[in-house]
């Protein structure tokens, strides 16, 4: 049990492909980090930065108090859960759980005491003797988790541990996760590509893109602050509606509205953002949005319209029951309170 | 002869085998189809794989199994062409240990062992080593290369590794010169000198062949995935530790392969003996002896008898090669 301390890091293959840049981040003992991104932003090289498996090109990792950039994988008492869960084909369920422990010359008896309540605590009592071909992918996956939970680590490692199950299997993993997190009262750095896994499961979420670290708080906090555009871009869905717009007199003008800014800002061309669920079904006092509607989606318990409003292209979620079909025309507002604004240069959130 | 009349000359025979070849098959399939379907339906399927794997059997049966008991039938026989029962095995196994076939035998023993441990010790280091630097393709290449020669080269190319020359003149072999020049020693009779000479031409075949242990190896060792080792080295494994309880058991099965089809090899051994020592200075191995037997000695019988031996030897490496090979096979 520990925090983990990035401290200015880099990660530079040559001199001119850095696929981590600066990164700062402080994770709290106990605490469930997730490191969320699309595919090549350097999430899982940080990751592995901090697990030993690559070298760290600039800049401190700490594990609670001590600096780990020159001390070896091994030593380094953190455990790591892989995507393909890296399982040892040729041993038993019962011996790749026992592998760590056997390495640190742990005493027969209480490798045995440990593989058996791990087994115990994730169903895999009647499968100890079994290779890990023999199992399905769930098993597998958690053979791989309790192979981590046996060492006791300061640090649990996650690198996009649920993408080789199916969805019903990844649902019901990612609530056993957390509630293996809150019982073995450890920090957990959890690594995925995957939006919903993040919001649901971190304590704290840390986006990344292109290597910079983009954002850094709760999943309430990311959602309804974005720091700036593609924060706002990657989380949610439908993903939030972006509407270029002129700024002037403490208004911004997009080309089909215009809305009145709650508070000043020192720019003249931005982006609007706003997320489906703050378009309201009818006008509001704040906006009134002539939409095109040309598609409609109905889930049951939400509907979508997408169209046009103007010449920008709007997602709206409305009420269920309003009755809109493709090709109609309808009034709708926005809620004053789900507004944001992007400067159109440095793409950072005004609001 | 020139072009033309090598065209003129030998049209007919060309004609046959371009023609001649695939009709004669497709006549044999078309003939025998046509002889099945007359058969009622429920026997058809009982009969039609014989006659697929028919060509097949009168060829091996031709080409292997008849010379096999032919052999057989020989080593029972004396220069006349007597029946003497089993007086050439008693002459090749008797005079124990240097009489008789023993120092085959004796020398065949030391290929087994010392050959097949060389090529998998030396390929297994060489496809780790290769494995982890940059420029593993060229020195992959180069130490592959020695492949490419016939055995009968290499032995020519190590005739003059191995080259001696009386102490005081000139050492042209490269080892004497190192042996002379380096470490001022008296040059050594390498394929002469018993105490080194079966150690020499070991040396020389495990040269021509360690590429193609390492080749094979360094396929299984790359076909590990990534991960495992990462996943080892987070689990606390050190290098060697990784080695011995994750890569080496992965790679059991392919070594136990490759490890049997050399000590077929060994078994076999003759190219590099034939062509560096003829066998003699206590050089002797079962293959040059049998060759010797027949072609120099026109003794049938005793040949025929040293190659029942050897066959009798292969055998059981053979089946429990074949064995493994399936396990691995059903493993997928």
């Amino acid at each position: 049990m520990a925090s983990v301390t990035y401290d200015h890091v880099v990660k530079r293959y040559t001199s001119d492909v850095t696929v981590v840049k600066d990164f700062n981040v402080e994770i709290a003992d106990k605490e469930f980090m997730v490191l969320v991104g699309p595919s090549g932003c350097g999430k899982s090289t940080a990751l592995r930065m901090l697990a030993g498996l690559e070298t760290i090109s600039e800049g401190k990792i700490r594990i609670g108090d001590r600096v780990v950039n020159d001390i070896a994988a091994k030593d380094r008492d953190i455990a790591m859960v892989f995507q393909s869960y890296a399982l040892y084909p040729h041993m038993s369920v019962y011996d790749n759980m026992a592998f760590p422990l056997q390495m640190k010359r742990m005493p027969k008896a209480e490798i045995d005491k440990r593989v058996n309540n791990a087994s115990r605590i994730l169903g895999l009592d009647n499968f100890l003797k079994r290779k890990p071909r023999a199992l399905s992918g769930g098993q597998r996956q958690r053979v791989a988790l309790g192979r981590a939970i046996v060492r006791d680590p300061q640090v649990f490692l996650l690198d996009e541990p649920l993408s080789n199950l199916d969805a019903k299997l990844r649902g019901q993993t990612r609530i056993e996760l957390q509630k293996l997190h809150h019982d073995l009262e450890t920090t957990f750095i959890y690594v995925t590509h995957d939006q919903v896994e993040a919001m649901t499961m971190g304590d704290r979420i840390a986006i990344m893109n292109a290597g910079i670290l983009q954002q850094v708080g709760t999943p309430d906090d990311i959602y309804d602050h974005p720091a700036n555009l593609f924060v706002a871009g990657f989380i949610g869905t439908p993903t939030m509606n972006f509407v270029p717009v002129t700024m002037s007199d403490g208004s911004a003008k997009a080309s089909g509205f215009d809305v009145k800014l709650p508070q000043h800002v020192p720019s003249e061309k931005g982006t609007l953002g706003f997320r489906p669920e703050a378009v309201t079904d009818r006008p509001s006092e704040f906006a009134t949005l002539e939409m095109n509607v040309e598609v409609v989606e109905r889930l049951g318990s939400d509907q979508f319209l997408y169209g046009s409003v103007g010449g920008d292209q709007v997602t709206a979620r409305v009420d269920p029951r309003m009755k809109v079909a493709p090709g109609d025309q309808v009034r709708l507002g926005l809620d004053s309170r789900g507004l944001h604004l992007f400067d159109a240069q440095s793409e950072s959130a005004f609001f | 002869m020139d072009l033309t009349q090598l065209l003129t000359n030998q049209l007919p025979t060309l004609v046959a085998v371009i023609l001649g070849v695939p009709a004669v098959l497709v006549g044999y399939i078309v003939a025998f189809e046509f002889a099945v379907r007359q058969l009622p339906p429920q026997h058809q399927p009982r009969v039609r794989p014989w006659i697929w794997v028919g060509p097949a059997l009168v060829f091996v049966s031709v080409f292997l199994v008849y010379p096999a008991v032919d052999t057989i039938r020989i080593s029972l026989e004396n220069r006349q062409g007597n029946w003497v029962g089993l007086a050439n095995y008693q002459q090749i196994l008797s005079g124990f240990p240097t009489g008789g076939a023993w120092i085959a035998i004796r020398d065949n023993l030391y290929w087994l062992v010392l050959y097949t441990g060389f090529v998998l010790l030396f390929g297994m280091l060489f496809a780790v080593l290769a494995d982890r630097v940059p420029y593993e393709t060229p020195v992959k290449s180069l130490i592959f290369m020695p492949m490419a020669i016939s055995f009968v080269a290499l032995g020519v190319i190590w005739k003059f590794m191995y080259s001696y020359q009386s102490p005081g003149l000139p050492q042209t072999g490269t080892l004497n010169f190192v042996v002379t020049s380096l470490f001022h020693q008296p040059p050594i009779t390498w394929l002469q000198d018993e105490r080194v000479n079966n150690l020499a031409l070991i040396t020389a075949a495990v040269w021509g062949q360690v590429g193609f242990a390492m080749v094979i190896l360094s396929a299984a060792l790359k076909g590990i995935p990534g991960e495992l080792l990462e996943a080892a080295r987070v689990d606390g494994a050190g290098e060697l530790t990784i080695f011995r309880r994750v890569i080496f058991p992965l790679m059991m099965p392919t070594i136990t392969v490759v490890g049997t089809t050399l000590v077929i090899f060994a078994l076999k051994a003759f190219d590099v003996v034939y062509v560096m020592t003829f066998g003699n200075y206590n050089t002797e191995v079962l293959a040059n002896l049998a060759y010797k037997e027949l072609f120099t000695f026109s003794n049938a019988g005793v040949s025929g008898a040293v190659a029942v031996l050897l066959l009798l030897t292969v055998i059981p490496v053979l089946i429990f090669n074949l064995r493994q090979f399936r396990a691995v096979e059903a493993r997928r």
